[in-house]
């Protein structure tokens, strides 16, 4: 009897691309919950919008480049960047923000490199910072949690801000600040001392009011992801020990005029770039050691941006600066091979 | 006893050895046709002793070792030689080679052997005679002759530590776990052996501990036998712990190095099956002309584990196991993972056939859909040599060779971890093999032209030599004309010439 030949082995693979991404998208639910649950629901019409158009682009590239299109879309990579980048925008930016970041993110920072794979930087990253440094009025605004809100903010002031139709401008006052992380940084400008700035409403416990249960969430998440082993500790324990480290010298030396440690880990997007941005394996280091390296640095470099840089948050900047210097971590990280001295 | 850790492997690996481990040892039949491929272990193939219309017998020497790596081949049954030409051989890409085939007379007639009762009468150099003329090689795959590597004395080895693997890591696989359990003393009788030949100080045998009733029936082997040097160990059952260096690392937390044999740092290993075949040789005086082998897999009606005459066809194994069910797909040699698959069941089982695995669609993936490498890294995590498999497909695949060559592309050892966890079902392995191969071929022919190049440079720097040697003798020459007691010399010369001359004109006057 005849056969035909293939090459071992011939175990079937035990992971996928898609599989990965749907660990990553169950893990980010406690997050997304829970920022709908603080800032509203702009935050699920932002995701709506960056994931139909990344979905939308990846699909348009793919047979652009001649790619087959539903192997790539079904990989799930583009919905996983959609909604990351969804949850780094303001839930009160004009509905044209998270379109034309969605845009840069699968456009521009993914397919023009090559497509999956290829990319030397996060798209996601790629595209908020691109939307931070052109339209800084609108990335910059974010609305208050649910808790601070005046009484009388309805759900339709916010679509109207959204979508373009501009209320009154008490009501949008009344809606939005700065976020926590920013409102520290100018203040701290403004010579006062922590503890008068954390006794403002839009502080809590932690951090800020709202944000600092975001944060919890997508720690939450993360630990998740790790227990799955969809990604290991190396990056985002990297990146939090980074934080962590950094923070706490400064903290220690002028203890009245830095913020705390936690609150840095539990501002911003500390969270949800330690374990779900910084994460990416595409644009991260690959050697475990390297890995590490790879999450301190951003770590550290974070905290430079938000204490001396010229932005209040400073995730996005620092995993792209540091996705620069993956092939020289990569490079003088790797491991001793068996046998090798 | 302490464990050490190999990095990586494939912990939650589906073993499927419950399919074919519980069917004790049978004997195959003995087949109309028995087919020896001459090149079927490490080194030169074996040159043909007999030829066509040759009667032999189960037990004659067929064909003898060429030169020192090589083995001799024997007579599985009694029969005729009828051929010896070209036969598909067991070989990934389904090659014919030169192969002895013997049409069986079915009275399966014998030589005498020579059996030797006491082994320790015997010397090693005796010995290491012994096991290569009954033409043993490894039987866990590698086909290394065993001679060789028992012989350490003339190569001054100093060894300490004997290795028997009878860790079958491989899926499917169960005939070391069947000889274990059912010919434990014969295992221990062949490493008494062993220890005899090389003087180790302790022998471990090491098995998985997946199969605690087999390490059972070794324990009690060894209690009954009653050797201190020899000991059993249950290691933990993580793919690809049967790989030697993984075994050895496991077992003494060292790592052969790179481009070295396990000798060189005080160590042989040797697989279970291998032993057993010693003990045979030495005690009863029997070449290796059968071994023990799984044919399982849901293409099978009904897996075995088979004592098989070398030589055998595998659809006479098929035909032991009741004939293919509907699912047969693929015909593998060998365990899912390092295993390849083979043209048709012509194909003869050589001494380092250890599993006949007929797959289902389900039991073996017959394509892959590669994605891009998203660099996940999963396969380093997994490389039980701590490679770096996306880097070597990296450069594999953009054939910079050199630089795969440089990531110690040649120390991968096609386990087909790093194949199983990548999520983008890229047939890594593959890309190595090829990447190795292109490599060989490369070096080989850099090798040719290095060696054209340093003969074409010697033999122009030969003509310089010789041309300047030339001239450096004309030139002395003609100094040595020019110069004062060179003149001195021939004046003198002619002066005693002048003078010859005179003198017959003296003796006149």
């Amino acid at each position: 009897m005849h056969f035909l030949t293939s090459n071992a082995p011939f175990i079937a693979p035990q992971n996928s691309i898609q599989k990965m991404m749907l660990w990553v998208l169950i893990a980010l639910a406690p997050g997304v919950i829970t920022m709908i649950w603080q800032f509203g629901f702009g935050v699920l019409i932002n995701i709506i919008i960056c994931v139909t158009t990344c979905v939308v682009a990846e699909a348009s590239m793919l047979k652009l480049r001649n790619r087959p299109i539903l192997p790539f879309l079904s990989d799930l990579s583009a919905v996983v960047t959609g909604l990351l980048l969804a949850l780094a925008l303001p839930t009160l930016a004009p509905w044209w923000i998270p379109f034309i970041g969605a845009f840069i993110a699968i456009v521009i920072a993914k397919h023009l490199y090559g497509g999956l794979g290829y990319n030397p930087f996060n798209p996601a990253m790629i595209a908020f910072a691109i939307l931070m440094v052109s339209f800084p009025k609108s990335m910059t605004v974010w609305m208050l949690p649910h808790s601070l809100l005046p009484e009388n903010a309805q759900f339709s002031d916010a679509l109207s801000l959204i979508f373009g139709q501009s209320p009154s401008q008490s009501i949008i006052d009344a809606m939005t600040a700065a976020t926590p992380l920013d409102e520290m940084k100018t203040q701290l400008g403004l010579s006062l001392t922590v503890e008068e700035i954390q006794s403002r409403s839009i502080f809590g416990g932690l951090s800020g009011q709202g944000w600092q249960w975001v944060s919890a969430a997508y720690l939450l998440g993360g630990i998740f992801l790790m227990y799955k082993k969809v990604i290991s500790w190396h990056i985002p324990l990297g990146l939090l020990f980074g934080l962590f480290i950094i923070s706490t010298g400064f903290y220690l030396f002028e203890p009245g005029v830095t913020p705390s440690p936690l609150f840095h880990l539990f501002s911003g997007g500390a969270m949800l770039g330690a374990f779900f941005i910084a994460t990416d394996p595409v644009t991260a280091a690959t050697t475990l050691k390297g890995r590490f390296i790879y999450g301190v640095l951003i770590g550290l470099l974070t905290y430079i941006i938000r204490t001396w840089g010229g932005y209040p948050e400073g995730i996005a900047f620092a995993v792209i600066l540091i996705n620069m210097a993956v092939p020289l971590i990569d490079h003088y990280t790797q491991p001793r091979v068996y046998g090798h001295k | 006893m302490r464990l050490w850790r190999f990095n990586g492997g494939l912990p939650s690996l589906a073993e499927h050895k419950n399919e074919s481990v519980n069917f004790p040892i049978e004997t195959a039949p003995v087949p109309p046709l028995l087919v020896y491929p001459l090149g079927q272990h490490i080194g030169n193939a074996a040159k043909p002793l007999v030829s066509t219309g040759d009667k032999v017998l189960r037990g004659q020497k067929i064909a003898d070792a060429q030169g020192l790596i090589s083995a001799p081949i024997h007579a599985g049954s009694s029969g005729v030689v009828t051929n010896i030409a070209d036969h598909l051989i067991p070989h990934p890409s389904g090659f014919s080679a030169p192969s002895i085939s013997i049409e069986t007379d079915g009275l399966d007639e014998e030589i005498t052997y020579v059996p030797h009762d006491d082994f320790r009468q015997l010397s090693t150099s005796e010995l290491v005679d012994i096991i290569r003329e009954a033409g043993i090689v490894g039987l866990g795959g590698a086909a290394f002759p065993t001679a060789i590597k028992l012989n350490t004395q003339n190569k001054a080895l100093h060894i300490d530590t004997l290795i028997l693997n009878g860790a079958e890591c491989e899926p499917y696989i169960s005939c070391d776990d069947r000889l274990l359990k059912e010919r434990p003393h014969l295992v221990i009788e062949g490493i008494e052996i062993l220890l005899h030949m090389i003087r180790a100080k302790r022998a471990i045998l090491a098995i998985e501990d997946n199969v605690p009733d087999t390490f059972k029936s070794i324990q009690d082997a060894i209690a009954k036998n009653n050797n201190p040097a020899i000991t059993a160990v249950q290691i933990p059952t993580i793919y690809p712990t049967g790989g030697e260096k993984q075994l050895i690392q496991t077992l003494t937390g060292k790592e052969v190095p790179s481009g070295e044999i396990p000798a060189d740092i005080g160590i042989v290993s040797t697989n279970v099956g291998t032993v057993h075949a010693v003990q045979r040789a030495v005690i009863e005086g029997k070449p290796l002309t059968s071994r023990i082998i799984t044919v399982t897999g849901e293409g099978v009606k009904k897996p075995h584990n088979l004592e098989v005459r070398i030589g055998t066809p595998i659809q006479t194994l098929i035909d032991v196991c009741h004939g293919y069910t509907k699912h047969a797909e693929r015909l593998i040699m060998g365990g899912p993972m390092m295993g390849f698959a083979l043209l048709n069941d012509e194909i003869p089982i050589v001494k380092a056939t250890n599993c006949i695995l007929v797959a289902s669609k389900e039991e073996a993936i017959t394509e892959k859909q590669a994605m891009p490498c998203i660099r996940c890294g999963l396969c380093a995590s997994a490389c039980p040599v701590s490679l770096l498999p996306q880097q070597l497909y990296w450069f594999s695949k953009s054939e910079q060779l050199e630089k795969a060559e440089a990531l110690n592309l040649f120390d991968c050892i096609e386990c087909g971890c790093c194949d199983v966890v990548c999520p983008s079902h890229i047939p890594l392995v593959q890309h190595f093999r090829y990447a190795k191969s292109a490599l060989k071929v490369q070096n080989h022919d850099k090798h040719l032209s290095d060696v054209a190049r340093d003969r074409f440079e010697a033999r122009e720097e030969r003509i310089a030599r010789d041309k300047a040697e030339r001239a450096e003798r004309s030139r002395k020459k003609k100094a040595a004309l020019k110069s004062k007691p060179a003149k001195e010399e021939i004046d003198a010369a002619v002066s005693r010439a002048k003078a010859k001359k005179q003198k017959p004109t003296e003796n006149e006057t």
